[in-house]
């Protein structure tokens, strides 16, 4: 009895080896596989001399939670044209780690980041940056904001710093109310964050005692609207009357002073893909640039359409005049 | 005639059939369980072959700041976080789910089987997301009105998993109860004793184990719980000075980053290893209810 336990406990661990060894192959077969179909498609439609090309296959976006709602918004209008009707587009969320991650192992066809690549993959993954190319879809400007108890409608970058380092602990030390100040950040791996520490801080912080953290932008309003003294900082489509939004250096966060350049906290909604797309990939990347999607859904969802910016900026800050 | 014999009997090819596919469901499942650990641990051990990390920094550490340069790796917020919730969530809902076992079972079982009961069990199927909600709109301001500090913590954490472990602590309490066999119940009253004192000098020393085992059950539950805790905790990365200050558990700095962390990232690598630990203390958990359980049929 226990000799054959003892076999059958050996057989187990054989199989299970043998299908973690496995696993790992798997991803890269499959992609193999869908960049196959994909290709075939679009070679056997360019055999054809048909004039009307009817492109097929099926797309997959992952990544950003922030990025989802307008891909998926868009990516329904697309496949409802009767020219891209044999194309599936799949949307997911899992933020841009995993989006970044899956399209540089070629798991998805698109990646969505709220952020550079380059910003992710750092030091030895940097060559993973280097082979993928990006497509900006829009802008989401961020907006530092306080409790309207607070009582201050302007921060200069100094006071934010001073804020989120932790020297500042009462909002009297910088004329407002006499209330402890409480911090509600986003997790260190947040894009949001990253964003708003770069271009509003202009250094990175650490996590203090007693500051709070949540994902959710929804959590985040939520928290600032009811906790005394709460400061934090939200993308422009979440903010309303429970909640005050302050001038960051005196300069109103509103989409003018973002296209124009003259607030600098905002971020590019990238969405990646690994080399050049394919047609299909392309297609749909096309849609998503193009005035109908950029002139209705980016807006209506609160981000700032790419193609209204007057000015550009990469990876390191830079900025230049369109 | 020798084609009948030719022919397996029916019962006996049923006999063959059940007995692979019963083997066939355990083999699966046991390959499934041994590929989860061997992935878990075999991606959580791959922190411990960066430079500068080691074992016991990780266990001890106080600051983590994966991100930071240097990055730090100090998991013990983490793991203090997440005891001090789950053990207070037990402390508060193990004699809340006892005393409710007890009235269900001795004081009035008619009520208590047929109403009581069902309704505690609802509390078992509501959704965590529900139950983080409803801490943070509800429980959270209200901590933050009555005592000092931001209502988000420990607290608020011990108190949503605590309601969430309730089902768990009174189901198994409940049934040890009534498995309790009659003579020992009768033969108390027959030397002269009041039900109180037959409930607390027999009935519950006799069943304790039992007990203990439905509190280390929702100990390992609420230890195990991600979505509503993470909602009410704050998630800072410290050990907090009260248990009204923001602070993080295993489970929520896990949700938390893992998306946002690209694989095979140090920062990614470390959640992976927080996971590891996670998976570590259920397996103790498993261990101490065995043993439990052993001690309760003597």
């Amino acid at each position: 009895m226990r000799k054959s336990l003892l076999l059958l406990m050996a057989i187990v661990l054989t199989f299970t080896l043998a299908a973690c060894g496995g696993s790992k192959n798997t991803p890269s077969n499959t992609t193999g596989d869908k960049g196959n179909n994909a290709s075939q498609g679009a070679s056997g439609d360019q055999n054809k001399p048909t004039e009307t090309k009817q492109l097929e296959g099926s797309i997959l976006a992952v990544g950003s939670s922030a990025l989802q709602p307008l891909v998926e918004q868009a990516s329904k209008k697309f496949m409802e044209k009767s020219e891209y009707s044999k194309i599936t587009v799949l949307v997911q969320g899992g933020g841009s780690g995993t989006g970044l991650t899956q399209v540089a192992e070629g798991q998805s066809d698109i990646g969505n980041s709220d952020i550079f690549a380059e910003e992710k993959f750092k030091d030895a993954d940097a060559s993973k940056a280097e082979a993928l190319v990006d497509h900006q879809v829009g802008v989401v400007a961020m907006a530092a904001v306080v409790n309207p108890a607070v009582g201050l409608d302007n921060l200069t970058k100094q006071q934010l710093v001073d804020i989120f380092t932790g020297k500042v602990q009462n909002w009297k030390e910088i004329g407002g109310a006499d209330q402890k100040i409480v911090l509600v950040n986003r997790p260190a791996s947040s894009g949001t964050r990253k964003t708003f520490e770069k271009y509003a801080l202009g250094q990175s912080t650490e996590d203090l005692p007693g500051a709070i953290q949540e994902e959710s932008s929804g959590n985040v309003k939520k928290l600032i609207a009811e906790t005394p003294g709460a400061i934090g900082y939200l993308a422009l489509s979440y903010l309303d009357q429970s909640v005050t939004a302050v001038k960051y250096e005196g300069v109103e966060a509103i989409e003018d002073n973002v296209v124009d350049g003259k607030y600098p906290v905002w971020a590019y909604q990238h969405m990646y893909t690994k080399g050049e797309p394919n047609e299909v990939v392309k297609a749909f990347l096309d849609y998503m640039t193009s005035p109908e999607v950029q002139d209705n859904d980016v807006v209506e969802l609160g981000y700032i359409p790419a193609s209204k910016m007057k000015i550009s900026r990469d990876v390191n800050g830079t900025v230049t005049q369109k | 005639m020798q084609d009948k014999q030719r022919v397996v009997k029916p019962h006996i090819a049923e006999e063959w059939v059940g007995k692979i596919y019963t083997l066939l469901c355990i083999f699966f499942l046991i390959v499934t369980i041994f590929s989860m650990v061997y992935f878990v641990a075999s991606k959580g051990i791959s922190t411990f072959f960066l430079p500068n990390v080691n074992l016991l920094d990780f266990l001890t550490g106080l600051k983590w700041a994966p991100e930071g340069s240097p990055p730090a790796f100090g998991a013990l917020p983490f793991i203090v976080g997440s005891f001090t919730t789950s053990i207070l969530a037990a402390l508060i809902a193990a004699p809340l789910g006892i005393c409710a076992a007890i009235f269900m079972t001795e004081i009035m079982p008619g009520v208590g089987r047929r109403y009581l009961q069902p309704v505690i069990e609802l509390l078992a199927g509501i959704p965590s997301v529900v139950y983080g909600f409803i801490g943070l709109s509800v429980l959270v301001p209200f901590l933050r009105d009555v005592f000092p500090g931001q209502g988000i913590g420990i607290a608020a954490g011990a108190m949503v998993l605590s309601i969430m472990i309730l089902p768990t602590i009174t189901t198994i309490a409940a049934d040890a109860l009534a498995g309790l066999s009659h003579s020992l119940k009768e033969g108390s009253y027959a030397l002269g004793a009041t039900r109180w004192q037959t409930i607390y000098r027999i009935i519950l020393p006799t069943t304790l184990p039992a007990l203990l085992t439905g509190v280390v059950l929702g100990i390992s539950r609420a230890f195990g719980e991600a979505l509503a805790v993470q909602m009410v905790i704050g998630n800072a990365p410290h050990i907090p000075k009260s248990l009204f200050e923001s602070t993080s558990t295993l489970t929520s700095v896990i949700t938390l980053s893992m998306g946002n962390t690209v694989s095979g990232s140090p920062h990614n690598s470390a959640l992976w290893s927080l996971a590891l630990i996670l998976m570590s203390m259920t397996f103790v958990f498993v261990f101490i209810v065995r043993w439990l359980e052993r001690r309760s049929k003597v």
